[in-house]
């Protein structure tokens, strides 16, 4: 079995056994999936520009972004239907990034980790200050519908979880196909030498930039669908600790797999659930001690924990 | 006129502040190439410390003006317990590896110091106001400023020169240039490279504390205090051109002014004023003001 036709299959599978699981699940774990499904499709979108070899504080930006899209066009201009909002939500980052990405895609490594954060951050000021977004508190976000479904009663119930599985199933099978393709291996050739991909003719500025709006429009689907699924989004949304979570989900998943991102997510609400109930104080320490220890120990993330044991096996 | 002299004297305060705490951040980069996301934290830890210990100073029914001699132990001593432990005990054994990756390493720690200041000092607020309003307030015009403030601005005058006559002035000095230059070949010719660092990073967190004491007076010390001063940080020294010590200068002045305008004239703009120039001078100088264009590596 070839590895794409492995990836194809595993992913079916996970969101086939997401999907039948839904009835069984109680309410709070189905929260707990879509927002890490959120939080991983922004990670999945570092994934892209880890393998560019580019690391970006500021990814809230796009996710902020994706999110108020959403709450606008569902309290504005009256869209009703959740997922028609997570594709306006993701149409509106990935034009953010459209713009901001035509001068990041001239910085590299810590310059655009900076710069990317600069414009997170100006986004947040923004958001503080504009009183008709609902400044520091923000604003109520509701779908009335998802894929024409109402929400509230009968199978509308798990319309935004049905949404977060195929929009993470979508996202995964997609960005696998695209790394594969000639386009996307051109990023890890970028990361390694940048000065060659051109010799051989290839525009190194337009692979980031094309990643970077890839990434921008993941982490704008994100934001969109935690604003669906909280029913609320806030500027905090745009700030650094926000980007640095995405940030932290994505070493510790690693590169290797567009899977890991969202097994990532999950252990990071998982991990944050528990700590919340039993040491409120000590949360942040158990994520930094994970991140150091991957850091250290596993640089290519968790995941190569599996890749190791399988290329030792006969 | 009045405003004129309000936002010049307002920015120059804010700015001697950035410099104390980017001054550390600048030579940290400069010379071991960590940008070190931790530093706000450690500026918070120099805040918690200055708060317990100012306040246990006159608790005891000490001298008050004792106080600020208490502020500057807690640097200190913030400065000389944790920058070796950090260095020696977690940073050492990432040397060699790529900056961004540093940066991350730095950030892991930023997030369990924020939860270590947490456990030991909880969650509570903390205040030392008495050492900021001591030495009473000065006229300028129709506005009155606390002559603290005046202590802030020669503090920050004083690192800085410090800094240069150090750096350039001094043995000592000449081989950290050396260092900054080229780490291996200062090594090869038997530079004790090792002790260079440790030295540096225990010089930069004194500072970045040295700037949480000196602030603990003027406000409460929360958790979550060092969250925004990173990034703050890291504008001014972008500005200025990583790991230059005029560009922390030029960068803390920059901010420190942009900011004071942005409240006096403009108040709904504060919050992103100092990013927006931060993007302005990166767009036009990539590498920061003070810092030549490097050649591209094959």
């Amino acid at each position: 079995m070839t590895r794409s036709r492995r990836t194809w299959l595993g992913l079916g599978a996970a969101a086939g056994v997401l999907a039948l699981a839904a009835p069984v699940l109680p309410q709070w774990a189905l929260f707990l999936i879509v927002i890490s499904i959120a939080k991983g499709l922004a990670a999945l979108g570092l994934l892209v520009l880890l393998r560019t070899g580019l690391v970006s504080f500021g990814q809230g930006l796009y996710f902020a972004a994706g999110a108020y899209a959403a709450g606008v066009a569902a309290n504005q201009l009256g869209v009703a239907d959740g997922a028609l909002l997570a594709l306006l939500g993701s149409l509106a980052a990935a034009a953010t990034s459209a713009v901001v990405g035509l001068l990041l895609a001239r910085y590299r490594a810590i310059f655009f980790a900076m710069l990317s954060l600069a414009f997170s951050m100006i986004l947040y000021g923004l958001l503080v200050k504009s009183s008709l977004l609902g400044s520091t508190d923000g604003f109520n976000v509701a779908a009335r519908t998802v894929f024409g479904l109402p929400v509230g009663s009968g199978p509308g119930r798990y319309g935004v979880y049905g949404l977060a599985v195929l929009l993470a199933l979508g996202a995964a099978l997609g960005l696998d196909r695209y790394l594969g393709s000639n386009l996307g291996r051109l990023a890890p050739a970028v990361r390694d030498n940048e000065l060659r991909v051109e010799y051989m003719g290839a525009s190194a500025r337009n692979v980031v930039y094309l990643n970077l709006v890839l990434a921008g429009a993941l982490a704008g689907a994100g934001g969109a669908v935690t604003a669906l699924a909280v029913g609320h989004v806030d500027p905090e949304m745009a700030y650094w600790t926000t980007s640095g979570e995405f940030v932290f989900v994505a070493i510790l998943s690693g590169t290797a797999s567009v899977a890991a991102p969202f097994l990532g997510a999950i252990l990071l609400e998982l991990l944050r659930s528990f700590a919340y109930e039993h040491a409120p104080n000590t949360w942040q320490l158990v994520m930094g001690a994970a991140m150091l220890a991957v850091i250290l120990f596993l640089p290519d993330g968790m995941w190569s924990v599996f890749r190791a044991r399988r290329r030792a096996a006969p | 006129m009045s405003t004129a002299v309000a936002i010049l004297v307002d920015g120059l305060i804010y700015a001697s502040w950035l410099f104390i705490i980017a001054a550390g951040l600048t030579i940290i980069y400069g010379v071991m190439r960590i940008l070190n996301m931790a530093h706000g934290s450690l500026y918070a830890l120099g805040a918690y410390a200055a708060a317990s210990l100012a306040g246990a100073w006159l608790r005891g029914g000490h001298a008050p003006l004792g106080s600020y001699a208490m502020l500057a132990l807690s640097a200190l001593l913030v400065g000389v317990v944790m920058g070796p432990a950090i260095e020696r005990g977690l940073l050492r054994y990432t040397y060699g590896r790529d900056e961004v990756v540093l940066v991350l390493v730095t950030y892991a720690l930023f997030l369990i110091l924020e939860d270590l200041v947490k456990l030991v000092w909880g969650v509570e607020s903390y205040f030392v106001t008495e050492p900021y309003g001591l030495l009473g307030t000065v006229e300028l015009g129709p506005l009155s400023y606390p002559v603290y403030s005046g202590v802030l601005v020669l503090a920050a005058i004083a690192v800085g020169v410090a800094l240069r006559f150090g750096i350039y002035g001094t043995r000592y000095g000449k081989l950290l240039l050396a260092v900054i230059h080229d780490r291996e070949v200062s090594s090869a010719l038997g530079i004790n490279v090792n002790r260079i660092y440790l030295v540096t990073f225990t010089l930069g967190t004194t500072l970045a504390a040295a700037g949480g004491a000196l602030t603990a007076p003027t406000v409460s010390v929360v958790p979550g205090m060092g969250v925004e001063v990173i990034v703050l940080a890291f504008a001014v020294v972008v500005i200025g051109g990583l790991g230059s010590m005029p560009g922390a200068a030029l960068g803390a002045l920059t901010v420190g002014l942009v900011r004071s305008a942005a409240v006096h004239l403009f108040p709904q703009v504060e919050l992103f004023s100092i990013y927006v120039v931060m993007a302005l001078v990166l767009a036009f100088r990539p590498r920061g003001l003070f810092v030549a264009a490097e050649a591209r590596k094959i």
